[in-house]
């Protein structure tokens, strides 16, 4: 059992402030998602806990099972468990995807180990099927001239391969077409149980009829202004964030 | 040997290789008494010491010393190569250093420091792996060398250089000093003033040598310069692969290495020659390399270049014969401190020759890359190709590439491609693969290895591996 704590957080890029005390604690097992209009810091959140160092943290804290990661660097804070599921994930030419992962779980060893490579291809190909992902694409580049959906695909492979503790979702929807999402969706729900926490962030209230969330909340202007159940997701695609606006005006 | 007194004067190596020469663990030297010794500088004297020591025959000995005129009569190439050849001081360079014995025919005879060296090198278990032939220079000397017998009877000859001037005049005459003239450059004329050691091979006609003959140098002794001297004549429709590594430890003054290597396939005949260099960050690495192919014979270069102070070469094939084919594969990388200037040079002399160059650069740092190519086609000739494409990496916003190339061609029948790219490791693809676990010297690595990796998968398997780890301890000394 994990917990993901973000304390009263606050975020700048340069000296611009983008998220403005946010305060949130995913357990393993849940499925939060966060939704909201443009531009209201959701990615800025993911980019944060990941340790982007475009992204400062000027207060609050992220514990990781009661530890800040702060302190630690993107590498540190992936090997401790958390997971990004890019948005716009980048291109590594010449590098396959056979030898990405296999890189990457090679990271977290110990020194001196070696990864079994038989038992790491029965893992991937197994991944693959379950993904519908075919196996030639194994050779391919990560990311290069994959199309939108391919690369979401490839996304939540590295998130089966890794088995994160926490993984955070930036806009896994946006650019999928509706059987692509539904293959993305299978592939998260069949993530999803006691040992995964899930932090979703969308636009839109479409990929949560796939991916059924414990709790939904609302971000508007940096802070969490709204949480609930799935039910408030439905609210919110009736109503449009204006009623969240209007609210908080009212409020 | 009792008057070798070795010792261990740098820090141990660190990781032990999985497979290949581990060329990072070069960083090390011992203290050897040297029985010969021409002291510094070089004049007259230097090089009839040098001729003497070998018992050179008189035209040799009249060779070098014409080769010394035109050194001296040759300015630096400094009106279009880097100014940071003025900091050479050739007065300060050791010519010619020797413990006087002769190659070790098998590992057991070599001596116990000597054996040392190479033993921390790899050699010869890279010769048990799969060699057909290894010879390992020691400074100026060979101090190993060994031809699997199955080559040998097939009549391939495979020995240092002053051996193969001794034992096969007739054949090395012929074609020394034919495919890079003595006045080519300043450096090749030195090196034809003061050459030792380097590799001399005939293959004869018909023979395919199915496993690669290699050679390692070493350069074990401070300010001194490398100057060794190979020869490899393929024979009709023979085909060998020969390859080559080389270290040097760190000095505080920089060391000199300048070889002059000539390749000459005869007709139909393939030769390819592998260099995987890791040079210390002091070394002026500036060798002359280029390969005579006539009809039908295939001449390929795979040059890769880390380290070193500055390194200068393009290797060259002339493609003397009718559809003859000639290729340079180059990758350098050049970080903190280091110029890596490396290039093809590609002569057409005869109708429908081919060639090829690609040439992949990696700068890091402060490092700087330049690409220069010459491609010459003239007019007289038809149905020539080349297809040259140069990409260059940038690591970090203040390293330096750039890009020269030279292609001359006339006549309306030939076809004639160039492309050539820059890019850059985007900080957000670090961040990606740091999210994914790697460190940031891995992510840079494994980016490093991407770039490259169309390339390293042509060369065999022990030096694509030992390529891999390079460039990885490279990159993880990179990361601040």
């Amino acid at each position: 059992m994990s917990s993901l704590e973000i304390k009263h957080l606050h975020v700048s890029i340069g000296d611009k402030e983008i998220v403005k005390g946010l305060t949130l604690t995913v357990q393993s097992g849940e499925v939060h998602a966060i939704m909201g209009p443009n531009g209201t810091g959701k990615s800025t959140l993911a980019k944060a806990i990941a340790g982007h160092p475009d992204y400062t943290i000027t207060s609050g804290d992220v514990l990781l099972d009661g530890t800040s990661i702060l302190e630690k660097e993107a590498d540190e804070r992936a090997r401790a468990g958390i997971f990004l599921a890019f948005q716009y994930p980048s291109e590594i030419p010449g590098v396959s995807i056979a030898n990405f992962l296999r890189a990457a779980l090679q990271a977290r060893m110990a020194e001196g180990e070696e990864i079994d490579a038989s038992g790491y291809y029965k893992q991937l190909y197994r991944e693959m099927d379950l993904l519908k992902i075919d196996r030639k694409f194994t050779a391919r580049s990560v990311n290069e001239g994959f199309s939108g959906g391919e690369k979401k695909r490839c996304e939540i492979l590295q998130m089966a391969m890794l088995r994160p503790k926490f993984s955070l979702m930036d806009e896994t929807d946006s650019g999928l077409d509706i059987d692509a999402l539904r293959i993305v969706a299978d592939g998260v729900n069949h993530l999803r149980g006691p040992e995964l926490g899930v932090l979703m962030i969308t636009h839109y209230q479409r990929l949560l009829s796939y991916i059924v969330p414990d709790f939904v909340h609302v971000m508007y202007d940096g802070r969490i202004v709204k949480s609930g159940d799935k039910s408030l997701a439905l609210e919110l695609e009736a109503k449009g964030y204006d009623w969240v606006k209007q609210e908080l005006v009212h409020a | 040997m009792s008057n070798l007194n070795a010792t261990d004067t740098l820090e141990t190596v660190a990781a032990n290789p999985v497979e290949g020469i581990d060329q990072s663990s070069g960083n090390f030297s011992y203290d050897v008494k040297y029985e010969f010794d021409a002291g510094t500088g070089i004049n007259e004297r230097v090089v009839d010491y040098i001729s003497g020591v070998k018992k050179e025959a008189a035209w040799l000995r009249e060779f070098r010393q014409n080769a010394l005129k035109t050194f001296q009569a040759k300015p630096l190439p400094t009106h279009w190569a880097t100014r940071d050849l003025e900091a050479i001081n050739f007065d300060k360079i050791r010519y010619y250093l020797s413990s006087g014995q002769k190659p070790k025919r098998t590992w057991d005879e070599v001596p116990d420091d000597i054996k040392r060296t190479f033993e921390r090198l790899g050699i010869p278990e890279q010769e048990r792996k799969f060699l057909a032939g290894v010879e390992a220079q020691f400074d100026s000397e060979a101090a190993y060398s060994n031809i699997k017998e199955a080559v040998s009877k097939q009549g391939v000859i495979f020995v240092n250089s002053t051996e193969g001037l001794r034992e096969h005049p007739e054949i090395f005459r012929k074609w020394f000093g034919k495919v890079i003239p003595t006045g080519d450059n300043k450096f090749s004329a030195l090196n034809s003033a003061a050459f030792s050691g380097g590799s001399f091979i005939y293959v004869p006609p018909g023979v395919k040598v199915s496993h690669p003959l290699q050679a390692y140098f070493r350069i074990n002794a401070e300010n001194f310069g490398q100057f060794e001297r190979t020869l490899i004549i393929c024979d009709e429709g023979s085909e060998v692969t020969y390859m080559e590594g080389c270290t040097a430890p760190k000095f505080s003054t920089s060391t000199l290495h300048s070889a002059v290597v000539e390749l000459v396939a005869l007709k139909g005949a393939k030769i390819q020659y592998i260099t995987v260099q890791n040079w210390a960050s002091n070394v002026f690495n500036l060798v002359t390399k280029r390969g005579l192919a006539h009809e039908e014979a295939e001449i390929k270069w795979i040059d890769c270049n880390i380290g070193s102070r500055l390194t200068m070469k393009y290797p060259g094939v002339v493609l003397k014969g009718r559809k003859a084919r000639g290729e340079v594969i180059s990758i350098a990388l050049a970080n903190d401190g280091q110029h890596q200037d490396t290039g093809a040079k590609m002569i057409h002399a005869a109708d429908e020759t081919t060639s090829t160059i690609v040439a992949k650069s990696i700068s890091v740092g402060q490092g700087r890359s330049t690409y220069r190519g010459v491609v010459h086609i003239p007019r007289h000739l038809k149905g020539c190709k080349n297809n040259t494409e140069c990409d260059a990496l940038l690591i970090n916003s203040n390293s330096r590439t750039d890009t020269y190339p030279a292609i001359t061609v006339r006549g309306d029948r030939h076809a004639v491609q160039h492309e050539a790219s820059v890019s850059k490791v985007s900080e957000e693809q670090i961040f990606y693969l740091q999210q994914r676990g790697l460190t940031e010297g891995q992510a840079m690595s494994l980016s490093v290895n991407g770039f490259i990796n169309d390339l390293a998968r042509q060369f065999p398997m022990e030096y694509s591996v030992e390529l891999k780890r390079l460039i990885d301890l490279e990159m993880e000394g990179s990361v601040g």
